[in-house]
């Protein structure tokens, strides 16, 4: 996805310009509020407040946080190649079973230091080979990604269903899902870290090693993107595909294993919720995270710093959204997903709406800020 | 019960199930003919099934329901637009923002003016589009093969269905015997060779998605309105999507969107009928693969292995006037 | 003189900073053909593209027969009685012919009364001009001239009375353009009034009453057809600019680095670009490549920078074959000594998007020098780039600003430093100078100089001849994607000007 090169400072592109299209998003969300008949602002208070106020509150936002630092990475690295990765929720949902694999076989026999590797690897090849399909049509048989990332998405949803249902379900339970999985695949809690900054004791929240994972993944990103050979071809085919050519980068290389990337992304998002939470494989693990992966991207102008401080944001909504939800009970937690899709619609769709308004007061204000001197003189 | 009366429930349960598919899918079919792409007919579906239902047990009138049904799912449709003709932002992104604006938008609503967990309330006979009995259909039943088909497959459904069925050749007629629908094909394939025919572009692609916000109105309507007596949250369940992949199965073309709907809804309908029962021939089809099939086959589709879904040229693709 | 058609008034037009058109004054008589040549970039395109509506004049009055016309969209255009013929046709390629003609002008809400009218009314055309179209064919299944021939009969069913077309015979075989002229003629003699834009002055000779030159976005000259020449035409094109000759000593050529053997290019369309092309480039002198645009120099360079598959040919670099009608890939060029400054350094080139020193190293980021394992080496490229920055003197000397906010000249020199630097035994460059300010165009010819003098073949294309006499050491001159002639670089602007109208070529087939 090309944007229109910057007229502005750096500061006003990356910083003013999406704080204005959230700020605009929260704004029509809090329409909804008032609609709803309640008051915007003590829901903001009340959001905050249960997302920070304690430590349990601080666990859960960092444990939603995680997932979609994951799927937020994972649609980024497409985005810098130029690709839409839609598919992120199914990626994710299929590396599920590569994790429940690897966890089944492993859980009673070592313990989780030994799993959580494997785990790792059973997500990525799992999420990447999801991938793996819609970017090879793309790349050699060009099909359009968006269209077959979708579809993948629902074909994910059947399968996993199917392979849980008739397969990995023990016979004598109710519920679809793997059996419980034992010690051998429980991620340690990371709950002690934020009780070391004086809160009181956090009883149950699923904030675990999986956080740290992502830590490094995101680093592992901003590694692959800015300072390999491989990001360079990249982001070199994402921003010009004809750059890319002259420069010898071939289309279908880069296309695949950027997309092979991502999906392994996503897939470990799966970890967080299997090996961190509940302790199965289960219906719709995903949960849309691979969806907000998409929102947090956009926000976080596709760097793991934005990312990480987007997906902090949306894990705030997440749990702020449920503490909401006992104080306010008309608005449930799927206002999360109304102030989702308003994210992605102004930090995405209506990305350049302000962005004339705030090129015409740079302009009055320094015009030399716009960059106006650079461009004189020279064809279009 | 015979084999004959088997098939006949499972056809006349496909044209059930078939119906939301087609009005969504036709829907799409105007956008994506006139080069903007839609994935949020979703979206705008489960708006309109939210919109449709909770205005009709309020005012306790189903054509108010479907008028409240067209007005929001319009009113997404245009911000549609406003994204991706007057912005010219990404048309995928703008679909999928109503898709989730809708989803969580239908729930908080819902349980705020209703509560009842997402639910609206159940809806009386007079706020539902009810079955209509054509003429004869009693008193043909008992002819053999033809009275079943007419009374039970023919008849007996609800005003929308019809009006599904005959939005195909009224589609038809409209594209292909109209004005606006020369144009609106020619906005899809090339927008330069209709601004310097002196025809607006913007103006055009806003009346198409018009056009598409007022057919998934109508979806949305027969979901909550006529399938089930009120909305339930996430209704829609994926099928907006399945409406795209039949979109893109039919290659854009309203009698084989007809076609595709109904052996997506066939599909359906037998995985429903079968509950995991095994076939002849064929032995035991996993529920979950039926229910993947049209998501299976359009890709197939798109790849290229069986035919060649060539989209509208300009699809996707903001309309700037070249310098 | 009879009535003027059309009359422009001191019209301008700028785009950003460029300024397109400049206070044009023009006159076109009633019943004429009026020719508009000029290179490409010197605002013929523009200029029509106001007349027909498409853009906004910034200001200047447009009179049509004598009464003042507010022209302000297409369809003013259309209702005033100006059709235009553009150069990328304006067609529906899946519609028919007679959809085709009606889309905006349907006379009914409803096709089938529309279509009917149509159709007579086209047959009614075609007799009276002699423009015969099957009008259920599809378009995309017509051959271009017949699909040329549908934008003037969609332009004529509205009703035009002045008829514009932007060069119409780009895209047609000589038989076609024949074809045209007469068909040209005949609505001359109905009463039309016929603006004509082209680059090629045979044309010009051989249909038009009166012909208007452009250069830079002025217009330099009118005269009626009769009394002027082709070299006259010619030199008023290409204009008598200041001769920026830079000093270079006696050219010392010596073994064949770059040999090109019947080389044929074909462009997406299929239609053949590159046609049959042989030459050599010997180390140490600079080859030109002079033409008009659009002449098939464009993807000659693709081709042999491997960028574009050719069709058939050889090519060999130091005398090893080079496959460019299969796996040549321009990574695998670049190791084996062939630099390429490509002529399209916004999207090509560059990545506008990226850093300057991620741009120093586009194309070369395989070189150990800059990696250590499969990591970048930051600091390594960051010196190389302030390297390169200090010996082209480019401005700002800041590698970490984005490449967007250099001016024009300053990014032709990161390309360049890129390129020279790596120390090539080739170099191909594309259009070096173009829009590139003045004390630039010295700095990079300097360059190429020294390239050659430092033993280096250069192959240079560019649609700047007086770049191409002041640089070569050899000429050669493409026309319709064949060399038409190869000349010293004493050779006269004149001399060379015929040659990339086709006219030599013309007289040789006769």
């Amino acid at each position: 996805m090309s944007t229109p090169y910057a007229k502005l400072p750096a500061w006003a592109d990356y910083g003013l310009i999406p704080l204005i299209n959230l700020a605009v998003a929260f704004i029509v969300a809090g329409l909804v509020v008032l609609l709803v008949g309640e008051n915007p602002f003590r829901a903001a208070v009340i959001l905050v407040e249960g997302a920070f106020g304690r430590g349990q509150g601080i666990a859960y936002t960092l444990f939603y946080a995680t997932n979609f630092i994951f799927t937020g990475l994972a649609v980024a690295v497409a985005m810098h190649a130029g690709l839409f990765n839609i598919g992120g929720e199914g990626q994710a949902y299929v590396a599920g079973l590569g994790v429940g694999l690897v966890c089944l076989a492993l859980d009673r026999v070592v313990p989780w230091y030994v799993t959580f590797p494997f785990a790792i690897a059973g997500a990525a090849v799992f999420g990447a080979a999801w991938a793996f399909v819609p970017a090879y049509l793309q790349a050699r048989r060009g099909s359009h990604i968006v269209i077959t990332t979708i579809m993948f998405n629902m074909i994910a949803a059947s399968l996993m269903i199917y392979v849980l249902r008739d397969i990995l379900k023990p016979e004598a339970m109710q519920e679809v899902k793997t059996r419980m999985l034992e010690a051998g695949a429980q991620l340690p809690r990371l709950n002690w870290i934020i009780e070391l900054f004086g809160t009181a004791k956090i009883r149950s929240a699923p904030f675990n090693v999986s956080f740290l994972l992502a830590l490094v993944m995101a680093y592992l990103v901003w590694l692959l993107i800015w300072r390999t050979k491989l990001g360079y071809e990249i982001r070199t085919f994402g921003f010009s595909q004809k750059a890319a050519r002259y420069a010898g980068i071939s289309e279908v290389r880069v296309t695949i294993i950027a997309m092979l990337i991502s999906g392994a992304l996503a897939g470990m998002m799966s970890i967080n919720a299997i090996m961190g939470d509940q302790h199965s494989v289960y219906v719709d693990l995903a949960g849309g995270a691979g969806f907000i992966g998409i929102a947090v991207a956009l926000m976080g102008r596709a760097h793991p710093v934005g990312i990480i401080l987007a997906s902090i944001l949306f894990g705030m909504l997440y749990q702020g959204g449920a503490e909401l939800s006992f104080e306010m009970p008309a608005i449930s937690r799927d206002m999360i997903v109304i102030i989702q899709g308003l994210v992605i619609l102004f930090a995405g769709a209506l990305e350049h709406m302000f962005r004339p308004y705030i090129q015409t007061l740079f302009a009055s204000i320094s015009p030399k800020s716009v960059g106006l001197a650079a461009v004189k003189g020279e064809g279009a | 019960m015979s084999f004959f009366d088997v098939i006949i429930q499972t056809l006349d349960s496909t044209i059930r199930l078939s119906v939301p598919l087609l009005l969504a899918c036709l829907a799409g079919l105007y956008s994506e003919r006139s080069g903007i792409f839609d994935i949020g007919l979703e979206g705008k579906m489960l708006a309109a099934a939210f919109a449709g239902a909770a205005a009709a047990s309020v005012f306790h009138s189903a054509w108010i329901g479907l008028g409240m049904a067209i007005l929001v799912s319009v009113s997404l449709a245009l911000v549609h637009g406003f994204a991706s003709i007057t912005h010219r932002g990404n048309q995928i992104v703008s679909g999928l923002a109503i898709n989730f604006v809708a989803a969580g938008s239908t729930i908080i609503l819902g349980q705020a003016w209703f509560q009842q967990g997402g639910r609206t309330p159940a809806l009386a006979p007079n706020e539902r589009f009810e079955a209509i009995k054509l003429p004869g259909a009693d008193a043909l039943r008992d002819v053999p093969i033809f009275g079943p088909i007419y009374s039970e497959l023919i008849s007996g459904h609800s005003l929308l269905v019809y009006v599904a069925f005959l939005a195909v050749p009224f589609t038809w007629w409209v594209l292909f015997r109209t004005r606006f629908g020369l144009r609106l094909r020619a906005v899809g394939e090339n927008p330069a060779a209709v601004d310097t025919a002196g025809i607006s572009v913007a103006w055009l692609r806003y009346r198409a998605v018009i056009c598409t916000g007022i057919l998934t109105a109508i979806a949305g309507a027969y979901l909550s309105m006529v399938q089930s007596g009120g909305f339930v949250k996430d209704m829609t369940a994926g099928k907006g999507y399945i409406a795209l992949a039949a979109l893109i199965f039919a290659k854009w073309r309203p009698v084989n969107a007809m076609f595709a709907c109904l052996l997506f809804g066939f599909l359906d309908a037998l995985a429903i009928r079968l509950q995991g029962a095994p076939l002849p021939i064929i032995g035991k089809v996993p529920v979950q693969l039926m229910q993947a099939l049209p998501y299976i086959l359009t890709v197939i589709l798109l790849a290229g292995f069986i035919g060649k879904a060539i989209p509208p040229r300009a699809g996707g693709v903001p309309y700037v006037k070249e310098r | 003189m009879a009535e003027a058609a059309i009359e422009l008034i001191g019209i301008n037009k700028s785009f950003g900073a460029v300024r397109a058109n400049r206070d044009i004054n023009l006159e076109i008589a009633r019943g004429t053909i009026h020719g508009i040549v000029g290179e490409n970039g010197a605002g013929k395109s523009t200029l029509m593209s106001i007349l027909y509506g498409f853009y906004q004049a910034d200001s200047g009055e447009i009179r049509v027969n004598g009464k003042p016309a507010a022209i302000k969209s297409s369809n003013d255009a259309i209702a005033t009685g100006i059709g235009m013929v553009h150069q990328h046709f304006m067609l529906v390629d899946n519609f028919t012919v007679l959809e085709n003609i009606i889309l905006g002008a349907e006379s009914d809400a409803l096709l089938k009364s529309s279509i009917a009218k149509a159709r007579s009314e086209l047959e009614r055309l075609e007799r009276e001009y002699g423009l015969e179209v099957e009008p259920d064919a599809i378009i995309e299944e017509l051959p271009v001239g017949l699909q040329q021939r549908v934008e003037i009969l969609k332009a004529l069913y509205r009703g035009a009375e002045i008829l514009i077309l932007d060069e119409p015979t780009g895209v047609l075989t000589p038989a076609e353009a024949d074809h045209l002229f007469r068909i040209l003629r005949q609505l001359k003699d109905q009463g039309k009034t016929i603006v004509l834009i082209t680059h090629k002055l045979r044309e010009i000779m051989a249909i038009t009453d009166s012909v208007s030159v452009m250069r830079q976005g002025t217009m330099v000259a009118t005269r009626e057809t009769k009394q002027t020449t082709v070299e006259e035409l010619a030199e008023l094109m290409v204009g008598r600019r200041v001769l920026l000759r830079v000093e270079k000593g006696e050219a010392k050529a010596g073994e064949v680095k770059l040999s090109v053997k019947n080389l044929v290019v074909k462009d997406q369309r299929g239609v053949t670009m590159v046609d049959d092309v042989s030459f050599d480039v010997r180390a140490g002198e600079i080859v030109g490549i002079a033409g008009v645009a659009g002449n098939g120099q464009s993807e000659l360079l693709e081709a042999i920078s491997g960028i574009r598959k050719a069709v058939s040919g050889s090519v060999t670099l130091d005398g090893r074959p080079i496959d460019l009608t299969g796996a040549a890939d321009p990574g695998e060029l670049r190791q084996r000594g062939l630099a390429h400054v490509p002529e399209d350094r916004h999207h090509v080139g560059l990545v506008l998007a990226f850093e300057e020193n991620e741009n120093s190293i586009l194309g070369y980021h395989n070189d150990k020098r800059y990696l250590k394992g499969p990591l970048l080496d930051v600091d390594a490229i960051m010196a190389d780039a302030k390297d390169k920055i200090e010996k082209y003197d480019i401005r700002p000397a800041n590698p970490r600003l984005r490449t967007a906010n250099f001016s024009g000249g300053n990014q032709q020199k990161i390309v360049l430093a890129r390129e020279i630097e790596q120390d090539p035994g080739v170099l191909i460059v594309g259009q070096p100078t173009r829009g590139v300010d003045v004390g630039a165009i010295e700095f990079i010819h300097k360059r190429l100089i020294a390239m050659r003098d430092q033993g280096k073949a250069v192959l240079l294309v560019s649609v700047e001849l007086d770049e191409i006499r002041s640089l070569s050491d050899r000429i050669l001159v493409m026309f319709a994607g064949r060399v038409v002639g190869e000349r010293g670089p004493e050779a006269s602007e004149g001399e060379l000007g015929l040659l990339m109208a086709g006219v030599e070529q013309k007289e040789a087939a006769e």
